[in-house]
């Protein structure tokens, strides 16, 4: 009924090509950002920032990257820890090295310093396809992990090889260190987030993204038709640990405030995102979101419930969750294999045809 | 989305209870793959609270309570707990891990809530000048690394010039921690330092273990946690390394390193900061109020082995703490800020002890402002495999702290550099 | 012969050994995606589960005890006997079977012709899932295994060695058994394939599911076939290495040595599953023995994935991987 695209007449051309056609999307998408900017940031408290929405929108935006190459350009990824990596080691660097610049160029330095590295990385991609190269991109997950291990460079030399991150401030907000507060760290983050998934957006609906899909649907059949595998690849390549390389400077300079590679951005973290695109749904930027918010709020949820309701013995509860987080993903990928994106995408079929479905 | 959000609401809200009087949170791991040693830890903190409860009914005529939280050995899932527990009034935390606690020192300091770390963390918050809301008594890594060499030293007639020792450590914060001061030791003393690292998890070491064997070095130290420990002490006593030149840290020296070893693994030894075995006193008030009670934490199995000890010895310090700042604020229902003064003037002493019921069970304390390290004397413990026991082999041993005290000067001021601290205590 | 050489060789040696142990995981993985296609990432945790098994049988420990005397207020801990390992491993092996059963029923019969990617996936989610019920049924603790295997070192290997060379090599008994195992687990599973029927159907569905289905050969049946075989050479690799570590969890990360190995000899291939496991095994061995120390040590992890990447640059389906033709 006020959902359909009858009826919304457009004027011109930039009207017809906007990112949400339908009316009852826009606003849905400005009350989304009404709230998102305009009544979270007035409520949030510590835990909810640190345990729920920091974490979600870190992940969301490292699902975002992920969904980039492995969603949109068809290429496996399980280095994604590994650049996570590069990226929280760079914005140490920077931080440190230049403690005067903003902490906004140093992230967004990061990511591109991620970018070079996942190019470097991406060059097998040209030979090597499917499965062999998700575990060949799991060299470089062992391999940067190694390096921030073993150089001391890389740690500024410390005793132990963590790096904590110093208090930086924008517009004399602390962002980074233990003094922020818990909108200011939602805030930045949400603010980068949403600016990179309109990036995203734009991209996909591009030149760049669809030879992206060409590639992603049938690699030889894209190159007759005159796509560049070398230019295409190694782009989703970049763009995509860019997203990533931002996502682990966030994580660890606002996140986490102190990190050590090994355990932070660990194999885990690989398999954690690609879960996250997965469940969400490969090819969506809704499903990167939906996935984040899935793999976020799921174990807190368990661990509330059956812990704090229950009153559970924690390694009992913890024993469950990963039970039940392992059951519903199995579960999820038998009911809706194309993650909760399709899910999405039938209820807005539902919805056109309501409340007349014949 | 809008119903799941409301039903997590909810259970968040409900799942905060009402105000206890006294909170001390447990951040455990009893799964992941740390967790065996995680559990006897846990179990041990859990039941020395217990016993309080039961029999004194808490400190001071205040219950304690200790909300546990599973933390897997995980950074991610440590912000959520501490977190989650912040909120409940929080007064002291001790999340056993390295990692979680770099990562919540600049957090406790702002939150103002004490993080105690017997035996990890980070080295130089001995140093209480700078690390205002840390206390890593009465032990940290570098006296440890300290002790066994003065136990080597002890054993070579004083001198140790010409001998190879090498570190076995986890390729980790944690492991890495010893490094700097053996490096600056072995100057010192003249030997020279293999260092060999392991891989988490460290389930296959055979390549460093034919180094060792190639190599020979003289002594072998180990910086080991979880599975790394039993492997290189199999493989130790598969290449026939002589075991009693193998010393491992406090975190290395437990009955589930030496066990899976067997007969073998007879006379490793380890460095201790606390004593082990159900021979104390305690044990029989343990015994009445909370075993025999059915509310002992595990299932039966830890009392008395080195983690259960060292738990109960955190819960031990733990609750002395908080019974000198209830002593010092003059009230019984003492806050965060409180509680940090109790432990700055911790005064413990041999006869409080065995008022516990833990006669000689560790050295005597005391805190000042600036000292926040402890005395930092070590035993060397030997594992009898036979008797599957863990036997004194020295007495206490204290640390260099000629050698330490300029490093942890030095760290500590690049800390306090890094987040503009200016120096407490003077 | 120069010192430095013969500590090569005797690196190269125990990694030869490590390869085995590394191909013994690598065989679970190849006979499940030949069979299935299926990327099959719970092949560590099966190995886990498999070991958990075994030793709680062997001790007479009671399943699930921790959860009944949370929910019931009981005491319970074991039954109280021992049996011996033979017969646990029996047990075990059964316990196998019923789990692949479970596993076809209730996951892979859903999601047959799925892509490869979900039912990667799946096999993630199967790998929480029996994480968590592996803690729940026996307890997170660690655990000592002991069938009796040998363990230390090889006494003839190292007094033969130093009477010719003047340095006794060291070889763990426990490796020797391994690659001894390795190898009758190869050869039967060669000829149970080569002469059997199962085994030719077993061939057949690798081959062509369709063509198999339609000349009566039932996939489901091949399917837990080929999983319970799989859950039995997971037990394999589980014991071998749970005697040397005791059983926990880490025993589950074994999986991330296999895959080079997969990479390395193809995703397909049971000999090259053995190739594979050698190469690594001998190669990360050697690196770290020549290169290591120079840069710091600790380099197996990622020697191993970065050689198995170097191999598929210039053969990007493996060394015996079927060739990879693409049409349009």
């Amino acid at each position: 009924m006020f959902y359909r695209e009858a009826g919304d007449f457009k004027t011109s051309y930039a009207d017809d090509s906007q990112t949400f056609p339908i009316r009852f999307d826009r606003l849905r998408y400005y009350a989304v950002m009404a709230v998102a900017f305009g009544v979270i940031p007035f409520f949030i408290n510590d835990y909810w920032a640190n345990a729920v929405f920091v974490p979600f929108l870190i992940y969301a935006i490292a699902a975002l990257g992920l969904n980039i190459l492995t969603g949109y350009c068809g290429q496996v990824s399980l280095g994604t820890g590994g650049f996570m990596a590069v990226g929280a080691y760079a914005v140490y660097k920077l931080m440190t090295a230049f403690p005067d610049v903003s902490i906004l160029i140093h992230v967004l330095l990061a990511g591109g310093i991620t970018a070079m590295v996942g190019v470097l990385f991406g060059l097998p991609s040209l030979r090597i396809k499917g499965f062999y190269l998700a575990v060949a991109t799991l060299a470089a997950q062992f391999f940067l992990v190694w390096l921030f291990n073993k150089v001391p460079w890389f740690y500024n030399y410390s005793a132990s090889g963590q790096i904590s991150a110093p208090e930086r401030t924008i517009l004399g907000q602390a962002v980074t260190g233990a003094n922020t507060t818990a909108p200011a760290k939602y805030l930045f983050c949400l603010i980068i987030l949403v600016a990179l998934a309109w990036l995203a957006r734009n991209l996909t609906r591009g030149t760049v993204g669809r030879k992206w899909m060409a590639i992603r649907d049938m690699d030889i059949a894209a190159e007759i038709i005159g796509v560049n595998p070398l230019t295409t690849k190694l782009s989703a390549f970049a763009i995509s640990s860019f997203y990533i390389g931002v996502a682990g400077a966030l994580f660890f300079a606002v996140y986490l405030g102190a990190a050590e590679v090994g355990e932070a951005f660990g194999i885990q973290k690989s398999f954690l995102i690609l879960f996250m695109i997965i469940i969400g749904g490969l090819g969506s930027i809704f499903g990167s979101f939906a996935g984040a918010a899935f793999m976020v709020l799921m174990p807190v949820l368990l661990k509330n419930l059956l812990v704090g309701q229950l009153g559970w013995a924690t390694d009992l509860a913890a024993h469950l969750e990963l039970m039940i987080v392992g059951a519903l993903i199995v579960i999820f990928l038998i009911a809706e294999p194309h993650g909760m994106a399709q899910l999405w995408r039938l209820a807005k079929e539902k919805l056109r045809l309501w409340p007349f479905p014949h | 989305m809008k119903k799941t959000m409301t039903a997590i609401a909810l259970a968040m809200a409900v799942a905060t209870p009402a105000m206890a009087d006294l909170v001390v949170p447990n951040l455990s791991y009893r799964t992941g793959p740390y967790a065996p040693n995680g559990i006897p830890y846990a179990d041990g903190f859990n039941d020395y609270f217990t016993l309080l409860n039961e029999r004194d009914g808490g400190i001071g005529g205040e219950l304690v309570r200790v909300p546990e939280c599973e933390t897997a050995y995980n950074t991610e899932k440590g912000v959520e707990c501490y977190e989650s527990t912040k909120g409940d009034g929080a007064l002291v935390f001790n999340p056993l891990s390295t990692g979680i606690t770099y990562q919540l020192i600049p957090k406790v300091t702002a939150d103002g809530i004490t993080l105690y770390t017997p035996g990890y963390g980070r080295t130089s918050a001995a140093n209480g000048k700078i690390f205002e809301w840390v206390f890593n008594y009465p032990a940290n890594y570098w006296d440890g690394a300290s002790v066994a060499v003065k136990h080597l030293l002890d054993e070579n007639g004083g001198d140790l010039s010409g001998k190879k020792i090498a570190l076995v450590y986890h390729n980790s914060a944690y492991g890495k921690e010893p490094i700097r001061t053996l490096q600056e030791l072995s100057a010192k003393h003249g030997f020279e330092l293999v260092e060999i690292p392991v891989d988490h998890p460290g389930q296959e070491q055979k390549s460093q273990w034919l180094q060792i064997r190639r190599d020979k070095p003289d002594y072998v130290l180990m910086w080991g946690w979880g599975v790394m420990n039993a492997v290189a002490i199999q493989e130790a006593v598969n290449i026939r390394y002589p075991m009693d030149h193998f010393i491992g840290v406090w975190w290395s020296g437990s009955e589930n390193d030496v066990i899976p070893a067997g007969e073998g693994a007879n006379g490793y030894k380890a460095i201790g900061f606390h004593g082990t075995g159900a021979d104390y006193p305690v044990y029989g008030d343990l015994k009445q109020y909370v075993y025999d009670a059915g509310k002992a934490a595990g299932d039966g199995s830890n009392p008395g082995n080195v983690l259960y000890s060292r738990g109960m010895y955190a819960a031990m310090i733990i609750s002395e703490a908080i019974r000198k700042g209830q002593e010092i604020a003059g009230h019984s229902a003492v806050n965060a800020a409180e509680v940090r003064e109790g432990f700055e003037n911790l005064n413990l002493t041999q006869e409080r002890l065995t008022e516990l019921g833990l006669p000689g069970f560790a050295q005597p304390i005391e805190a000042t402002c600036a000292d926040h390290g402890g005395p930092g004397s070590a035993m060397i413990f030997q594992w009898d495999a036979a008797a599957s026991t863990w036997n004194q082999a020295s007495d206490w041993i204290t640390a260099d702290s000629e050698v330490l005290d300029p490093l942890i000067a030095e760290d500590s001021a690049a800390f306090a550099a890094e987040n503009n601290i200016a120096e407490r205590c003077n | 012969m120069p010192d430095q050489l013969l500590y090569a060789i005797e690196a190269g040696l125990n990694g030869l050994m490590a390869g085995v142990l590394y191909a013994l995981v690598a065989l679970g993985f190849v006979l499940i995606f030949k069979a299935s296609g299926i990327f099959n990432y719970a092949q560590g945790v099966l190995a886990l589960f498999a070991a958990l098994t075994l030793v709680g049988f062997q001790n007479g420990q009671i399943p699930f005890a921790h959860l009944i005397n949370a929910i019931f207020g009981t005491d319970l801990h074991t039954f109280g006997w021992q049996l011996p390992a033979i017969v646990a491993i029996v047990l075990a092996a059964g316990v196998m079977v019923i789990l692949s059963i479970i596993i076809e029923r209730y996951v892979l019969k859903h999601l047959v012709n799925q892509a490869p990617i979900i039912l990667f996936m799946a096999t993630i989610g199967l790998a929480y899932f029996l994480e968590g019920l592996g803690d729940i049924m026996w307890g997170a603790d660690i655990k000592k295994l002991d069938v009796g295997l040998p363990q230390g070192i090889n006494e003839t290997i190292d007094t033969v060695t130093y009477n010719a060379f003047g340095y006794g090599f060291f070889i763990d008994n426990l490796d020797i058994v391994a690659s001894v195992v390795a190898a009758l687990l190869v050869i039967s599973l060669t000829i149970f394939s080569q002469y059997s029927k199962q085994g030719r159907a077993l061939r057949a569905v690798a081959d062509d599911h369709q063509a198999a289905l339609s000349v009566g050969i039932s996939l489901r049946f091949i399917w837990v076939l080929v999983w319970s075989i799989a859950g039995f050479v997971a037990l394999v690799a589980g014991i071998m290495w749970g005697s040397k570590s005791g059983v926990q969890f880490s025993l589950s990360l074994i999986a991330l040595k296999a895959l080079p190995v997969l990479m390395l000899g193809g995703f397909t291939s049971i000999p090259g599953a053995i190739v594979g496991g050698l190469i690594i095994g001998m190669g990360e061995k050697l690196f770290e023995f020549f290169v290591g120390p120079m840069i710091g040590g600790a380099t197996e992890n990622w020697f191993a994935y970065v050689l198995a990447l170097l191999f598929l640059v210039f053969r990007p389906q493996g060394l015996f991987g079927e060739k990879i033709i693409e049409r349009v």
